[in-house]
């Protein structure tokens, strides 16, 4: 018995050395793919992040070129048309695509987390071979639709009903802000089967997209991340057959709650793309711009700003990978997720924040970039879980380990 | 004939970083500064690696001359589509003097023992622009070249190259074995995809020093001094032909 407890204790000591030494040296192929990643962002995305945003466009050719890549599946079996990577590598493309455009980056991580995961997770052979394999390769995206109007965080009152009718499912509700939904070809939707089972009476179907009863509204006029759709998803009377619900009956608050976990990472990514294209900013200004006789990079109020910068920045960017880590080694990572995603979508308003503060005028005019990493930083704390419910998420671990 | 090209692949500088002399005006600094593939060797990697998906050639050999850090270019070129390397270690002092002609003479040694049909180089690096390890690889195998390729295709066993010249384009037919330089519009390098970088990892590298190949890589040049180029000064508006002509005769120009 004690044996068998060594063992097993020297066996997470192994995975846990890997992810440390991970932590402090990407391996070799991270690396690659971090810099294949960069120089996609630094050429293809950079150049036009401003013009996406204004023209709230679609990067329809950016998406395909992805796909293209792997990154619109990175960690879907070679078998099935993705790439096979683990999530240490999404986080890290998630991270690049995002510095160069962070709308480019949401697209592509509803795509990965939302819409492919739980089908990874929860689908039968079937079902990842039609709705997963057309979905790797850029021509089609997904979507995830759990949010309604009348509930985001309180995600178990969904009022999006299911009822069975012969060989089909009848879906009628409504869902609310779903990224993607004007240029999907399938989307995730969560309606509840059973009422009186409540959160447990909740199941997941999958939904071809177009398709008769479903209808989007019409798309939102954001803040930020204006290049992403994101619009209602109307079900009247919409029927599916019967082998379109994904995973058992009532398992959906459960797959939904799965998914985000992993979502959060994809986000908390996306969050420290943005803050360390904000960063980039701020110091390059810095050194350039010249008041008071020198740089103002000289100045230690703009020197302070900076290493809060990174500071904030660097750790969440710790945190992000260390969720990834666990992730990967199988280990349990809905706490470590949450503090990413907290930790990095406070980083970004943060730095943009700050990097609009460095560049003072400059910072408040579309000629630079900080404005529009300031609109995009922002929806960072509010999409795939508030950062109200990351904090919760946050202290229900912490207080179950001390149960 | 094997079917098999050899690219020859250089870590440079990064073409975005700014470069800095040190201060004792020996050297540029390369410590901590990022590096990549010569963007005109990662057109030469992407031509063979296209011909290799056309099935004109069957196998794509890469090379790269330098310490450990040239096996990063290699990867890259792996994970590219290429098929095994070849790193030529090559350290310190040894590396700080590596130029076209012992570069060159690595190539031909690697051609004739990997049996090449066609070796393909960038036109020049973005490091020393020499322009001169195509040319002189091509003279000590006795091959024919196809510098400045702005489009190559395989006709039999000759090679059409159209070629980037000063007064516009000029074809040429050559025989193979050949060597060929890549010029900026042959072809536009692909992104390695997520896969290739996972299979490259299980590609082989070998690893060899010149002497294995029976290179002498003595280097016959001395770098006495590097200097950054004179900051360039405020010019100066002139109203007339005649005052501008006056100027130059003052400054010496004419």
């Amino acid at each position: 018995m004690a044996a068998l407890f060594k063992a097993r204790k020297a066996l997470g000591l192994c995975l846990s050395c890997r992810s440390f030494s991970a932590l402090a040296e990407l391996p070799e192929t991270h690396q690659l793919l971090r810099q294949t990643c960069r120089d996609f962002a630094d050429r293809e995305l950079t150049p036009i992040a401003g013009k996406l945003d204004k023209e709230h466009a679609f990067p329809k050719k950016q998406i395909q070129d992805l796909g293209a890549m792997g990154v619109m599946a990175i960690e879907v079996p070679e078998e099935l048309g993705g790439a096979g990577m683990d999530y240490l590598a999404y986080s890290l493309a998630m991270e690049e695509i995002s510095r160069g455009c962070a709308s480019t980056g949401v697209v592509v991580s509803v795509n990965n987390s939302l819409y492919i995961g739980p089908i990874l997770k929860n689908g039968t052979e079937e079902q990842k071979q039609q709705w997963i394999t057309p979905f790797t390769t850029g021509e089609k995206v997904g979507c995830f639709g759990l949010s309604e109007p009348g509930n985001g965080s309180d995600a178990g009152a969904a009022s999006t009903v299911a009822q069975q009718d012969g060989e089909d499912w009848v879906l009628n509700g409504t869902k609310a802000w779903i990224t993607n939904s004007w240029d999907a070809s399938a989307t995730i939707v969560f309606a509840t089967t059973d009422k009186k089972l409540k959160h447990k009476g909740i199941s997941a179907f999958l939904i071809p997209m177009p398709h008769p009863g479903l209808s989007l509204g019409k798309k939102e006029d954001k803040l930020g991340i204006k290049a992403s759709s994101t619009a209602n998803i109307i079900m009247e009377d919409c029927r599916i057959p019967l082998g379109n619900m994904l995973g058992p009956r009532g398992a959906g608050f459960k797959i939904a709650m799965q998914t985000l976990d992993s979502g959060r990472i994809g986000i908390a990514a996306q969050a420290l793309g943005i803050a360390q294209a904000s960063l980039d900013c701020a110091a390059d200004y810095a050194l350039k711009r010249v008041a008071f006789g020198a740089p103002i990079g000289k100045l230690q109020a703009i020197q302070f700003k900076l290493a809060d910068m990174g500071v904030a920045l660097e750790s969440a960017r710790l945190l992000t990978w260390k969720a990834a880590l666990l992730r990967d080694s199988k280990q349990p990572f809905t706490k470590e997720a949450a503090m990413a995603k907290l930790a990095a979508s406070e980083a970004a308003t943060f730095c943009a924040h700050q990097a609009i503060q460095v560049l003072g005028g400059m910072g408040y005019v579309t000629d630079m970039p900080a404005e529009r990493h300031y609109r995009d930083a922002r929806i960072t704390e509010i999409y795939e879980g508030t950062s109200e419910i990351q904090r919760l998420v946050i202290a229900g671990q912490i207080l179950k380990e001390y149960q | 004939m094997s079917g098999r090209v050899l690219v020859g692949v250089k870590r440079v500088i990064d073409y975005a970083v700014k470069i800095r002399v040190k201060p004792d005006n020996s050297c540029v600094v390369t410590d901590g500064v990022k590096h990549s593939m010569n963007p005109f060797c990662e057109i030469a990697v992407e031509e063979a690696v296209k011909m290799k998906e056309k099935k004109l050639i069957k196998e794509v050999v890469v090379v790269s001359c330098g310490p450990q850090q040239a096996m990063e270019t290699i990867r890259t070129a792996l994970a590219m589509g290429a098929d095994r390397g070849i790193h030529v270690e090559v350290t310190g002092k040894d590396y700080e003097n590596l130029g076209p002609l012992q570069v060159s003479k690595i190539m031909a040694a690697l051609a004739k023992k990997e049996d090449a049909l066609l070796v393909i180089l960038g036109k020049q690096a973005i490091d020393d622009d020499c322009n001169q390890t195509g040319q002189m690889t091509a003279a000590l195998l006795d091959w024919p070249q196809g510098t400045f390729a702005s489009e190559l295709s395989m006709e039999g066993d000759k090679i059409k190259v159209v070629r980037e010249i000063d007064g516009g384009l000029e074809t040429v037919k050559i025989n193979t074995p050949a060597v060929i330089t890549a010029d900026l519009r042959l072809n536009t390098p692909r992104y390695a995809t997520l896969p290739n970088i996972m299979k490259a990892k299980k590609k082989k590298i070998a690893n060899v020093k010149p002497a294995d190949l029976g290179v002498d890589i003595t280097s016959r040049l001395e770098v006495l001094r590097v200097d950054e180029p004179p900051q360039r000064e405020a010019g100066v508006k002139v109203e007339t032909v005649d005052d501008l002509l006056a100027r130059l005769k003052e400054a010496g120009r004419i």
